[in-house]
C-alpha cells in the first residue's frame, strides 16, 4: 500500500472542490494541497450545469430581494444567516471568476449580461451562453494549474474516511489505474463529492453522481440533513433525462400540454403572460418544484403527450427565432437535435421532469465544518443550509464558489501536525479496507447491475414527485432487502487494473445508504413543503407547527436511520405563504415593501 | 441508462465488435463481438452499458454525463474518433467496431492513458496571466448595497472580443483530435491540437497579457511547427472548436515572433518552460 501525507486533502474535482483548492492555496501558499477525484476534474458533473449563476448585479436589484427569493423558494427551510452570507458574497465570487477568465456573456457595452431565472424576482443570473457550468469548471480547473501547491490525484476513488477520536486523520483511496490502495494522512479533509441523483431511475445526472461522500460521512456518524428534498427539474428529455436548461424559459420558452394550453396558469402561477414577454416569478418562471408538480397533475388528468419514451409536455421556443436561439441556447439546439431529433427553431421539444439535485446532504455549520474535527463538506454533497426544501435555479453554481472559498480557507486554517500512532493508523486503515476486501473476495450470486436497477425503480415509485406512507414504506422494505442482497454481491471482474465493476459495486453501496436516508426522512416528514409533497390525507399542506424543522438522518447499522429534528434559523424573515404569479403581487401590495 | 419501452428481446439487434485489452491477461488487444438490442435512440455508450450489464461485466470504458459535455467517452468507431454518447447505432446498419482512442497507450479495453494530454494542457499555461484591469464596469454592476471597490468589478469585454476566442474555449478535452492527429501519433511530445487551441484561446482574450509566456512552448519544435496541417483534428471535433485554425493562426503569430526576435533578441526568452506539474 502506498502512503502520502498532505496538509489539506480535497475529495472531488468539481466546482466546489476546485474552488476550495484554490482558496486553500491562496490562503497559505506553503501548505501542501491534494485534490483527489474519481474522474479527471473536467469530467465532474458541474460541467453539465447550463443556465447560470446568481448574484445581485443590476442597480434596481438588491441583496434583500435575492435573500427573500431564496428563503421563499426554500419554503422557509433555509438557514437565513447562511442565505444572508451567500447573497452578500455571490457577486464578488462571480467577478473573481471573471478575473480568472470565465467567458461570461456580455452586453454590447462590454458589461456582463444577466438573464431571468425561475423564482427570482429580478434578472440576476450570470451566464456563459447555455454552458455556464462547463465554463466555470474549465476556468477553475485551468486556473488551478497556476498553483504549484495544488497536487492532483486524478482517477483515485475514495474508499473511506479515517476518523480517530472524532477527528479526521486521513482517508483510504484506491488508484483506479492500478487497483493499488493509497493511505493519505491529512488533518483537514474537504468532501466535495457532489449529489446522489443517480439513485433515481430518471435523472439529469452523470453516472458519477452516486452519493459517495454523503454515505461515508454518514457512516461515520455525521448527520445527513433534509435528505427528503430531492429536486425534480421540470425539463429533462424523455428517455435519457438529459437536462434542458431553465434558461429556455428565462429567455421566453413556454410549456404546453397536449391541447397546446399553457397549463401552468392552473397551478397558482398565472395569469398567462404574453408570448415573448416572460415575467419573473410567473408562469414558466415559477420555481422548479411547482412546475414539476404541475406536470404530475397534468399526467394524472391525461393531458400530457404520448412519446415513444413516455409521457411528455412540450417546451416551445420557436417564437424566439433561430438567431436568438443560436446565440443564447446553442447547446440546447445541439442536444435536442442529437437526442430527440428536434430542431427547436421549427418544433417544440418534448420534455418531462427528471431528478436533478439533492437539496440535502452532509450537515455542516455556516463555515462548512462537520461534526468530525477537520472534516469539511461543500457543494451538492453538503447541507450548509442554503436551499431548504427547494433550490432556486442558478443558486447552486454560486454556492459552490462562495462556500468553496469558505471551505478552502477553513480547512487551511485548521491544518495541524496531528500525530496518530502507526498502530492506530494501521487499525483504521484495515477497517476502511474491509468493504473492498469483501467485494474482491465475495463469492455470492448477486449482480451489481440488478440491484442498482431495482434501487432506481423503487426510488422512482415510492419517493418521487408525490409520496405517501404506503409507497415510502414499500421502498424502505425494498431497500432493506437490496442491502441484504448487496452482501451477496459477486464482482465478475477479478482484475486489479481499472476495475470499474468493483467501483460501481462500491458506489452502489453508497447509494443504498443515501437512498434509505431519503426515504426514511420523507416518511417521517408528515407535511408537504417545497419538493417534498405528501398525498396522504392531513399531510398535503405545509405544517409549520410541527415541521418547520430540518430532518437529521443518523446512520444505524442494519436498520433504517434514526431521524432527529433541528430548529431552522428564521431570524430575519418569518414564515409566510409561498406565492407566485399574481398571487405574489397581491401579497406584496398588501404588505408594505421592506427597506433594503 | 435508458429504458427502452420495448423489451430487448423484441428489439432489433446489431453486431458490435469491441477491442478488448485486459492488461493482466492479454498480451495484445483482441476483438470480441456482441449482439446488442437497439432502437433509434441507442447510442454507442448505451450499447456499452448494455453489454456491461447483461453480457460481460468486465467491459471497461469511461463515461459520465451522457450529453457530450464531460468529454469522458471518446472511442474509435469504425476507425474514426467519436464520443460514444453522441454516436448512434442507427447510423451503422451493418454493425460497428469500437476500439480505444488511437495514439494513446491503452490501459484497459476502451480506457486510454490521458496523462500526456494533461501534461500538454498544463505546459501552455491555460489561465489568464497579468493583473485584471481595474477599469470600472460602470453603471450596470451591482445593486446599491454591493461593495464598490474597483478590484471587485468585472473587466469590460465586448461581445466581439468574446467572439474572438469563444470557439476555442469550447473544447471539452475529450482527446478525439489527438487520436485524429498523425503527428501526435508519431511524436507524443507534440503539444497537439487541443493544447494549442487552448493557448490560442488565452492569447486571443482581451483580458490576457500572457502571450510572451506561452509563446516559447508554442514556438518550440514540439509546438505549432510540428503540425503538418492534415486538418483531421477539426473534422472529428464534436464541439466545432476547429483546432486546425488555431494552430494555423498560431503559426502566423510564431512567425511574427521570429521577426521581432531578429531585431530585439532579448525581448523574448525562447527557453521552453518546464511543465509545472
Amino acid at each position: 500500500m502506498k502512503q502520502l501525507t498532505t496538509d489539506v486533502l480535497i475529495v472531488g474535482g468539481g466546482g466546489a472542490g476546485l474552488r476550495s483548492a484554490i482558496a486553500a492555496a491562496e490562503a497559505q501558499p506553503s501548505l501542501s494541497i491534494h485534490l483527489l477525484s474519481k474522474v479527471y476534474p473536467m469530467r465532474s458533473h458541474t460541467v453539465a450545469a447550463e443556465g447560470g449563476a446568481a448574484a445581485v448585479t443590476l442597480q434596481h436589484d438588491s441583496i434583500a430581494a435575492h435573500f427573500e427569493d431564496t428563503v421563499a423558494g426554500s419554503d422557509w427551510l433555509a438557514e437565513q444567516g447562511v442565505v444572508d452570507f451567500f447573497v452578500k458574497h455571490a457577486y464578488q465570487e462571480l467577478v473573481q471568476l471573471e478575473h480568472w477568465g470565465c467567458p461570461w456573456s456580455r452586453q454590447a457595452s462590454g458589461q456582463v449580461q444577466v438573464r431571468r431565472f425561475g423564482g427570482m424576482k429580478t434578472e440576476r443570473t450570470w451566464f456563459a451562453a447555455d454552458k455556464t457550468g462547463f465554463h466555470i469548471l474549465h476556468t477553475l480547473f485551468q486556473t488551478s494549474l497556476k498553483y504549484p501547491s495544488i497536487h492532483r490525484l486524478d482517477e483515485y476513488f475514495l474508499l473511506d474516511l479515517l476518523v480517530h477520536e472524532q477527528a479526521i486523520v486521513g482517508v483510504l483511496a484506491i488508484e483506479i489505474a492500478s487497483g493499488e490502495l493509497l493511505q493519505i494522512l491529512a488533518s483537514s479533509v474537504i468532501l466535495a463529492t457532489g449529489g446522489a441523483g443517480r439513485v433515481f431511475q430518471f435523472n439529469t445526472n452523470g453516472g458519477i453522481v452516486t452519493g459517495d461522500g454523503m454515505a461515508l460521512a454518514y457512516r461515520h456518524g455525521v448527520a445527513l440533513r433534509d435528505m427528503e428534498f430531492v429536486q425534480y427539474h421540470p425539463t429533462g428529455l424523455p428517455g435519457s433525462g438529459i437536462l434542458i436548461t431553465e434558461a429556455c424559459r428565462g429567455e421566453g420558452g413556454i410549456l404546453l400540454n397536449k391541447d397546446g394550453y399553457r397549463y401552468l396558469q392552473d397551478y397558482g402561477l398565472g395569469p398567462e403572460t404574453p408570448l415573448g414577454q416572460p415575467q419573473n416569478k410567473t408562469m414558466e418562471l415559477g420555481p422548479r418544484d411547482k412546475l414539476s408538480q404541475a406536470f404530475w397533475h397534468e399526467q394524472q388528468q391525461g393531458r400530457t403527450i404520448q412519446h415513444p419514451q413516455g409521457d411528455v409536455v412540450h417546451l416551445d421556443l420557436r417564437h424566439l427565432g433561430q438567431r436568438y436561439l443560436l446565440e443564447r441556447l446553442p447547446f440546447i439546439c445541439e442536444l435536442a437535435k442529437a437526442y430527440v431529433n428536434i430542431d427547436p427553431v421549427t418544433a417544440p421539444i418534448p420534455i418531462r421532469p427528471a431528478v436533478h439535485y439533492t437539496m440535502g446532504g452532509i450537515l455542516t455549520d455556516a463555515h462548512c465544518a462537520t461534526s468530525i474535527r477537520g472534516l469539511f463538506a461543500v457543494g451538492e454533497c453538503a447541507s450548509v443550509g442554503l436551499h431548504g426544501a427547494n433550490r432556486l435555479g442558478s443558486n447552486s453554481l454560486s454556492e459552490l464558489l462562495v462556500f468553496g472559498k469558505v471551505a478552502g480557507e477553513q480547512a487551511a486554517a485548521h491544518c495541524s501536525q496531528t500525530k496518530v500512532s502507526d498502530a492506530v493508523m494501521q487499525e483504521l486503515t484495515d477497517k476502511a479496507a474491509g468493504p473492498i476486501r469483501q467485494l474482491r473476495q465475495g463469492d455470492g450470486t448477486e449482480q451489481w447491475a440488478d440491484i442498482r436497477q431495482q434501487l432506481a425503480q423503487t426510488m422512482e415509485q415510492g419517493c418521487g414527485i408525490y409520496r405517501d406512507e404506503q409507497g415510502l414504506t414499500a421502498s424502505l422494505l425494498a431497500i432493506a432487502d437490496l442491502k441484504r442482497r448487496y452482501q451477496q454481491l459477486k464482482v465478475g471482474d477479478s482484475g486489479l487494473a481499472f476495475n470499474t465493476e468493483l467501483l460501481h459495486a462500491l458506489e452502489l453501496g453508497f447509494s443504498l445508504d443515501v437512498a434509505e436516508a431519503m426515504c426514511q426522512a420523507a416518511l417521517l416528514r408528515k407535511e408537504s413543503r417545497g419538493a417534498h409533497q405528501r398525498r396522504d390525507a392531513n399531510y398535503t399542506k405545509r405544517n409549520d407547527k410541527n415541521f418547520l424543522q430540518h430532518s437529521l438522518a443518523y446512520y444505524q447499522e442494519d436498520q433504517a436511520p434514526r431521524i432527529d429534528w433541528q430548529a431552522v434559523d428564521c431570524s430575519m424573515m418569518p414564515p409566510a405563504a409561498r406565492l407566485y404569479g399574481d398571487a405574489a403581487k397581491q401579497q406584496a401590495a398588501s404588505t408594505s415593501e421592506k427597506p433594503v | 441508462m435508458k429504458q427502452p419501452e420495448t423489451k430487448p428481446s423484441d428489439m432489433q439487434h446489431l453486431s458490435v465488435a469491441i477491442q478488448r485489452y485486459r492488461p493482466e491477461q492479454d498480451d495484445t488487444p483482441v476483438w470480441q463481438s456482441y449482439q446488442v438490442p437497439y432502437d433509434d435512440s441507442t447510442s454507442v455508450l448505451d450499447a456499452l452499458h448494455w453489454i456491461k450489464e447483461h453480457q460481460d461485466s468486465s467491459l471497461t470504458y469511461r463515461w459520465s454525463c451522457r450529453m457530450a459535455i464531460c468529454g469522458s467517452c471518446g472511442v474509435m468507431v469504425d476507425g474514426t474518433p467519436k464520443l460514444g454518447c453522441k454516436t448512434f447505432l442507427r447510423d451503422y446498419p451493418q454493425g460497428l467496431k469500437v476500439a480505444a482512442l488511437a495514439n494513446f497507450p491503452i490501459e484497459k479495453d476502451l480506457v486510454v492513458d490521458m496523462s500526456r494530454f494533461l501534461q500538454h494542457l498544463t505546459t501552455i499555461k491555460p489561465y489568464l496571466i497579468g493583473e485584471p484591469s481595474l477599469v470600472q464596469a460602470g453603471s450596470a454592476s451591482a445593486g446599491s448595497d454591493q461593495p464598490s471597490s474597483a478590484a471587485l468589478q468585472p473587466q469590460l469585454q465586448s461581445p466581439e472580443q468574446v467572439k474572438r476566442y469563444q470557439q476555442f474555449a469550447n473544447c471539452i478535452n475529450c482527446g478525439l483530435c489527438y487520436s485524429a492527429c498523425p503527428q501526435f501519433g508519431l511524436n507524443p511530445e507534440f503539444l497537439g491540437p487541443a493544447a494549442i487551441a487552448l493557448a490560442h484561446r488565452y492569447n486571443l482574450d482581451s483580458r490576457d497579457q500572457g502571450k510572451a509566456e506561452r509563446q516559447p512552448a508554442l514556438n518550440s519544435k514540439d509546438g505549432v511547427w510540428s503540425c503538418t496541417f492534415v486538418g483531421f483534428c477539426s473534422t472529428v471535433c464534436p464541439k466545432g472548436v476547429d483546432p486546425a485554425a488555431a494552430i494555423n493562426q498560431g503559426k502566423i503569430v510564431s512567425t511574427m515572433d521570429g521577426v521581432i526576435q531578429w531585431f530585439s533578441p532579448k525581448q523574448l526568452d525562447a527557453t521552453p518552460q518546464e511543465p509545472t506539474s
